[in-house]
């Protein structure tokens, strides 16, 4: 067996769940989330770490999956866009992008909600000038972003709305994977 | 009334499963797949002296490996040249896998098949291709000289050459009424390459069904219907026996317009020949150096005009860089050419231009197709005029403007579609009215003088363009409502972002008088509706649009024909409110759509409950008329087409404050203002999210965005770390207006919106950039060092 085909077992909890598969050292997490797991809402858009589309939280944190080995993983804690919402119901944040037309193709939808989701559980009121740092790591080439900076506020809006007065610390899994203090 | 949703911000449906990650795009598809991966050229022009694959033979996984000459019947010959023109006299296209000579840096070369894309790309970097050097043609006006060749067999690298002439209504050329005006300029512009970079690259996935002998495809492309028929053509399949399926498209601009792809065929014919289903996932270097660029132009204008700055003639000679192909024509210089007049009318025009090879990736239209360097050359031209006559640059373009009264204007040239250039409607007087209230445009002089007094440079841009929008030659819509009282709309055109799953359920929801979650669209899908052209243009809303309104007006009128029977009652007095249809003022008299759908199709069989009521001897039907009567057909469904006379002309423009900084040379936008008038608006918001996208790629074009191409021909910068999209740092907030001058062409009087954002923003920021620094701004886009460059010899 080359070393391009020897296999890792990967262990790892992905959106609250334990799951497990053999990859080669070499697989990416973005692929082994989308090709391993079979989690697509994870999109790969350049492959080197630039547009930010394959954002996932790695222990609560916004990563860059298409630079991280999957086996680099094993024993961690990753939500993808698939594990946003919040017993079935649209989080915050994907209510805030789909009220305020935050996304036109949804391409690099998943990856703008990732970041905004661990942006906003540790500043749950955001000026417009945290917004738009939050947010400047990502591209997209459809929506001109303007509706995106809306979307996180209204998100931030919606998200004091439901859980009432702001935790600085976040809240649900989220909150949870924070409280545990990030990457083992 | 609760359905009419036409005109209204609906959220868009399309959301729920792109924010949760259940979208289903290209890669999303066919986990058990095998990955196709490609060789491509290292080298700009080269010959190919031999392929040796022996290395790779021993990658485990490895499937087949595939090269030119493994290619049989039409799938070796060179790829449709999708647009002809008699103008294009030397048409060159690729072939799906180089033969002899390669011709870019990108061209694909070997196909290989693997158990997956590491191992696939594992066996690619270990095929040897020998090649013999070939002189690389690189920069259009070094093509033009034509020392070296792209092709052997095209002399001077020419690929077509046309000339376009509209005398001044007293018979002048332009050439005469320029020599004759009072003031005359002369000067070049200078436009750089960019490309769409849509966030999700090409990707084709095949399914071969042989006991069937049929073939699925899966292909992001803006055109399903057409790559349909490429595929079968080239396979040599029936058509009937191949469905093509565009799933969610993350982005196109133009580029996957293009078709079929070497990869759309070659894909399907490894399915075919392996009995696997394959996939191929383009990454993004090689969507830098194997899609499509656009935009790259030198232009030399000559124009003549009098004391009040009207432009009595006006020459324009334009080189175009059509890269090393030509698959979709000649379409860019066309569209360059004939929309260069924008909202003006001119007194005499003459326009020629040349589209030349070399030895880069090839030109396809991308959102704008053209349009931006069009009004680029027309506004830096109306901007230097305004300069030389000492005159407020509004004041010039308003004494050039088509005049309200004027229209149905024609401009007489013939358009991209092969029609007369009529502009339907429009109103550009009220446009530049309210752009300069937006901006402030009157008050901009007090802003820049106290700007300076602090030591800053701010300076305003003006820029005003015409659109031809939603071309022909048609598309279709099917309505079909189900006896469960859902409406089932579909038309063959694609979509990558826009929002027509909302747009075409607002129509129909609208038109039929049907609550909106009752009615889903599918497009982009063959085995729902065959006959269609595709998303270019600006069409889709215009062109589907109107299409799926028509059919619903069938559909209407068949329900209300089934209901007057069943209700006994005057079809004219009925209306349908909710599903449900009633007489209009008589709400207890009413039938639901659902049974009316069941009504329409008499039945032997019955299904459920409510089909009995459409069985045999239920009563319902009349004994004087077989059941399905003569000119009727079973069903409540209906299908129309929309196919225009001509094209409809939206129109716009922009305004923009920029600040420079005196030491970095850093440009700076403060404020960006759009007016924009694309007739009836479906749904404002998505207009305004389509305005906000363009904008944002046109602050790209006119800012950071450029192909680096060496004199090697290799493109230095084909990354998204060195070639430059705008971050939600880069581009500003847009402050958007709506003027609503409805088109006499369509039922619905709307036109198209998805391209106008990107068309004149190098124009608006040239201009700003020159207000500022008083210079003069003739090349984009302009970065800092730019800038820079051009104070320095301003200062010399």
């Amino acid at each position: 067996m080359s070393e391009g085909t020897a296999r890792h077992v990967v262990t790892l909890v992905v959106n609250g769940v334990v799951r497990e598969a053999a990859v080669p050292a070499r697989r990416l997490l973005s692929d082994f989330l989308r090709h391993d797991l079979g989690l697509t809402g994870t999109h790969v858009g350049c492959e080197h770490g630039v547009c930010g589309a394959c954002t996932v939280l790695l222990d609560g944190e916004p990563v860059r999956s298409c630079l991280t080995f999957a086996v680099t993983v094993d024993g961690h804690e990753v939500t993808t866009v698939e594990g946003l919402a919040e017993d079935g119901e649209p989080s915050p944040v994907q209510r805030g992008f789909t009220e305020c037309h935050g996304l036109q193709c949804g391409f690099c939808t998943p990856g703008f909600l990732c970041t905004a989701t661990a942006f906003l559980r540790d500043n749950p009121a955001p000026t417009d000038e945290e917004v738009l740092e939050a947010v400047a790591g990502n591209l997209c080439r459809c929506t001109g972003y303007q509706n995106i900076l809306k979307a996180v506020h209204r998100a931030a809006e919606i998200q004091a709305e439901t859980r009432g007065r702001p935790e600085p610390h976040g809240y649900g899994t989220l909150g949870g994977l924070a409280d545990r203090g990030g990457r083992a | 009334m609760t359905t009419k949703l036409f005109g209204e911000p609906v959220q868009r449906r399309e959301d729920a499963r792109l924010v949760t990650g259940q979208g289903r795009y290209l890669d999303d598809l066919g986990p058990g797949a095998l990955a196709a991966a490609f060789v491509r050229s290292p080298h700009a022009h080269a010959r190919i002296r031999d392929i040796d694959v022996s290395a790779a033979l021993d990658v485990e996984g490895l499937v087949a490996v595939y090269t030119w000459e493994d290619l049989p019947g039409a799938l070796a010959e060179p790829l449709p040249l999708l647009i002809p023109h008699p103008a294009l006299t030397h048409g060159r296209t690729a072939y799906p896998l180089a033969k002899d000579i390669v011709r870019h840096v990108g061209e694909p070369v070997v196909m290989v098949v693997a158990e997956d894309r590491y191992l696939a790309e594992d066996a690619c970097a270990l095929i040897e291709v020998e090649y013999e050097f070939l002189k690389p043609v690189v920069g259009v006006e070094e093509a033009a000289q034509g020392v070296h060749l792209v092709h052997e067999d095209v002399p001077g690298n020419v690929g077509a050459h046309m000339v376009q002439e509209v005398p001044s209504r007293d018979g002048r050329s332009a050439a005469e009424a320029i020599d004759a005006a009072p003031h005359l300029l002369e000067f070049r512009l200078d436009i750089e390459r960019s490309a769409c970079m849509p966030l999700e690259g090409k990707g084709v996935y095949a399914r071969w069904d042989a006991d069937d002998g049929s073939l699925r495809v899966y292909s992001s492309t803006q055109t399903s219907t057409s790559v349909r028929m490429a595929v079968a053509a080239k396979l040599g399949l029936p058509l009937p026996k191949v469905e093509v399926i565009a799933p969610d498209v993350g982005g196109g601009f133009g580029v996957k317009i293009v078709h079929p792809w070497p990869e759309e065929i070659l894909v399907p014919w490894a399915a075919r020949t392996l009995g696997r289903e394959v996939k191929w996932t383009e990454d993004r270097r090689e969507h830098f150096v194997s899609s499509a660029h656009e935009r790259a132009q030198v232009q030399h204008v000559r124009v003549g005009f009098d004391d009040d700055g009207r432009v009595l003639g006006l020459d324009v000679t334009i080189l175009h860089d059509h890269g090393a192909y030509t698959p979709y024509g000649i379409i860019v210089p066309i569209i360059t050419s004939t929309q260069l007049l924008g909202p003006y009318k001119i007194g005499a025009y003459r326009v020629e231009f040349s589209s030349i090879y070399t030895n880069t990736v090839q030109v396809t239209p991308y959102r704008g197709a053209g349009r931006p360097q069009a009004v680029f050359c027309m506004e830096r031209t109306l901007d230097r005029v305004a300069a030389y006559l000492g005159k407020d640059r509004t004041e010039v373009r308003a004494a050039n403007f088509i005049r309200p009264d004027e229209f149905p204007y024609d401009q007489g040239l013939i358009f991209q579609d092969g029609r007369p250039l009529i502009y339907d409607s429009g109103n550009y007087p009220e446009s530049l009215r309210m752009l300069k209230e937006l901006i402030g445009w009157d008050s901009f002089p007090d802003m820049k003088a106290r700007a300076a007094a602090e030591g800053r440079r701010i300076g305003i841009g003006v820029g005003c363009y015409v659109e031809g929008t939603g071309v022909g030659p048609y598309e279709g819509g099917h309505v079909q409502i189900t006896s469960d009282g859902r409406v089932h709309v579909s038309t063959g055109l694609t979509s990558q972002g826009q929002g027509h799953e909302t747009v075409f359920a607002q129509i129909a929801a609208t038109e039929l008088g049907v609550p909106i979650e009752r009615v889903s669209v599918v497009t982009g899908d063959t085995r729902r509706f065959g006959y269609a052209v595709g998303t270019f243009a600006s069409r889709a809303a215009v062109m589907s649009g109107n299409a799926i309104a028509l059919a619903c007006r069938k559909v209407r009128e068949k329900a209300l024909r089934i209901a007057a029977d069943a209700l006994e009652a005057d079809p004219r007095d009925l209306e349908i409110t909710d599903g449900i249809v009633h007489v209009a003022g008589t709400p207890s008299a009413s039938i639901p759509l659902a049974t009316v759908a069941v009504l329409s199709n008499p039945l032997r069989y019955a299904f459920d409950e409510e089909a009995k009521r459409a069985t045999q001897f239920s009563g319902a039907a009349s004994m004087d008329r077989p059941p399905v009567d003569e000119g009727e057909e079973p069903g409540l469904e209906g299908r129309d087409y929309y196919s225009p006379i001509r094209s409809t002309f939206a129109s716009g423009m922009h305004a923009a404050i920029v600040e420079t900084d005196p030491e970095t040379a850093e440009i700076r936008i403060l404020r960006y203002a759009v007016v924009h008038d694309c007739g009836k608006l479906i749904n404002p918001m998505i207009v305004e999210g389509q305005i906000h996208g363009g904008v944002a790629q046109g602050v790209g074009g006119a800012l950071y965005e450029k192909m680096v191409y060496d004199e090697h021909g290799q493109l230095l910068n084909a990354s998204f770390m060195d070639f430059l999209m705008p971050y939600a740092t880069e581009v500003p907030r847009i402050e958007t207006a709506h003027l609503e001058t409805p088109s006499p062409l369509n039922p619905l009087g709307i036109k198209g919106a998805g391209e106008a954002g990107v068309i004149p923003v190098s124009a608006v920021i040239a201009s700003a950039v020159e207000d500022a620094e008083g210079i003069t701004v003739d090349r984009m886009p302009i970065s800092p060092s730019d800038l820079h460059t051009l104070r320095l010899r301003l200062a010399q």
